[in-house]
């Protein structure tokens, strides 16, 4: 009978750890959405939105060359990473025991372990040292490096939820395999491919050392990709770290419009999901 | 029009392992012949030799001569793609396309294939239902998806789905494993209307079945194919004492 109850009350009190454990995680996310709201509510507007940085004691100045050049350096980062990442979960997909397949998925796992910094370094050296300028190109393309390998190894985990059993209902029709993977696997698995796609994003948009060592910063208006471009990360880590209080509130102000412009996408994409998924 | 399968000393390996030793069978058109034996004989692995789903593991090898018609299937002028369209199959686990509505299930093969669009499809799409019995069910909700449907009316689209591009045989691999007692019977009566038209060979683990729907039946152990007759024939007396213990419950 005290080993039942002994028993029972281990259940109850593991149950009661994995409760505590979920609630902390969802209390911390919630603090820090509650501490960017309430320290940058009071900065962000249209103005603060729309318009150039102004030096330091003049009032007004805003964020619009940031937000633009996050927005082209993360779009680039996209455009090259979506694709690449997509094509390369489909071989991995196609091919799963070839040594090519093995050597990738390595690569991959090794690439999402290396440090931002040291990406952002590399890209530096290899574009920006050559080319002899920083530019919102090369900015954009340190974060296609840091976006594919997780496209590329979540893609690849949703492609092969797709069972095969499926695969085989699409063979049997006499589909071939370019059309089975066209037809039947990525449609199926696109709720999934999003997802990976978002969590990329969502990470290249934070991202501050890479676009540091490539893009730097310009409190500009950014007129051609071969420039250097402000983006929000680096100008919430310029400002926060300087001693003008004026620019800690807006760095506060720029941190809840990156986070806002984050959740928003991710709120997006379950719905696009959603919508999907019920229209079928 | 339905050919004949003739299936000439087909031996089968997976690695090193050989899981098919010599076989030789023939299924005559517009008849069922049903495929028995205990789990892992090879039964699956004959029929799925048939449309070549093996050739997408690496690892088989295959020797002998499978004739569909007057053509063999295995040899080296012959595409896969193209041999399936003409070799339906129906598996043991309802597999209808999941992103797809009932409509665009049954109309996969003709897309696929470029066999019908627009009106023709839809007409193509209802003569199907109708025939795998399932119109009367669905015609209200050909929106749907597919995989809302249950267990039975699920394998009875996946007939539908196959019925569509009209391949000259049919293979089934079990495919009343997962379903009730009810959606059996439906589907045994569907395969009865199918003998009118198809060469049907069908795997399966019921005995009854076997006995209720097929011509032929075919009793293969560890690869090997004991004895193949006319069904009454052998569920009456049976040649081989292998078989006779097998139908009699003493083995497997």
């Amino acid at each position: 009978m005290a080993s039942k109850k002994l028993r029972k009350a281990t259940g109850y009190l593991l149950e009661f750890a994995c409760l505590l454990s979920a609630l902390l995680v969802m209390l911390t996310l919630c603090l820090i959405l509650y501490y960017i709201f309430r320290r940058g509510i009071a900065a962000v507007n249209i103005p603060f939105l729309t318009s150039l940085p102004t030096p330091v004691g003049e009032p007004g100045g805003g964020i619009g060359n940031a937000l633009i050049g996050s927005a082209i350096m993360v779009g680039i980062g996209s455009l090259l990473a979506i694709p690449f990442g997509i094509l390369a979960a489909i071989y991995l997909d196609q091919n799963p025991k070839s040594k090519l397949a093995a050597a990738t998925r390595f690569a991959n796992r090794v690439l999402t372990g290396i440090p931002s910094l040291i990406i952002g370094l590399f890209v530096f050296t290899v574009l920006v040292l050559r080319t002899g300028n920083y530019s919102a190109l090369a900015g954009g393309i340190a974060l296609a490096v840091m976006m594919i390998p997780i496209i590329t190894l979540s893609a690849e985990e949703m492609l092969r939820l797709v069972p095969n059993s499926w695969r085989e209902a699409s063979l049997a029709l006499g589909a071939s395999k370019k059309q089975t993977v066209l037809m039947l696997v990525l449609p199926a698995a696109t709720g999934g491919l999003v997802v990976g796609i978002m969590l990329a994003v969502a990470l290249a948009a934070g991202q501050t050392a890479p676009v540091l060592l490539t893009a730097l910063t310009s409190r500009f208006w950014l007129e051609n990709l071969q420039q250097p471009a402000a983006s929000l990360p680096v100008l919430i880590y310029t400002y926060a770290s300087s001693p003008f209080p004026d620019w800690q509130e807006q760095a506060w102000g720029a941190a809840l419009v990156l986070v806002t412009t984050i959740l928003a996408l991710n709120v997006a994409a379950q719905l696009f999901i959603a919508v999907r998924n019920r229209r079928l | 029009m339905t050919q004949s399968i003739a299936v000439q000393d087909l031996s089968v390996w997976f690695g090193r392992h050989q899981v098919l030793k010599n076989v030789s069978l023939y299924a005559k058109p517009k008849e069922v012949t049903a495929l028995i034996g205990p789990s892992g004989c090879g039964k699956t692995t004959l029929l799925r030799c048939i449309n070549r789903l093996h050739d997408l593991y690496s690892n088989a090898t295959i020797h002998g001569k499978i004739m569909v018609g007057t053509e063999n299937i295995l040899g080296v002028n012959i595409d896969p793609v193209e041999l399936r369209r003409r070799v339906g199959m129906i598996f043991q686990k309802p597999n209808p396309f999941p992103h797809l509505s009932i409509f665009e299930n049954v109309a996969a093969g003709l897309r696929l294939h470029g066999l019908a669009c627009g009106r023709a499809a839809a007409e193509r799409v209802e003569a199907c239902l109708r025939k795998a019995a399932l119109w009367e069910e669905v015609k209200d909700s050909l929106d749907r998806p597919g995989i809302m449907l249950s267990g039975g009316q699920q394998q009875r689209l996946c007939i539908a789905r196959a019925l569509a591009i009209e391949p000259a045989v049919f293979l089934m691999d079990e495919p009343c494993a997962s379903l009730d007692p009810v959606s059996t019977m439906r589907i045994e009566e569907l395969i009865k209307e199918l003998r009118e038209d198809y060469t049907v060979i069908i795997v399966t683990h019921n005995m009854q079945q076997a006995a209720r729907i097929s011509q032929q039946t075919a009793f293969v152990l560890n690869g090997e194919l004991v004895e193949a007759g006319p069904t009454a024939e052998m569920f009456i007396a049976a040649k081989d004492d292998r078989t006779e213990a097998y139908l009699t419950g003493q083995m497997g």
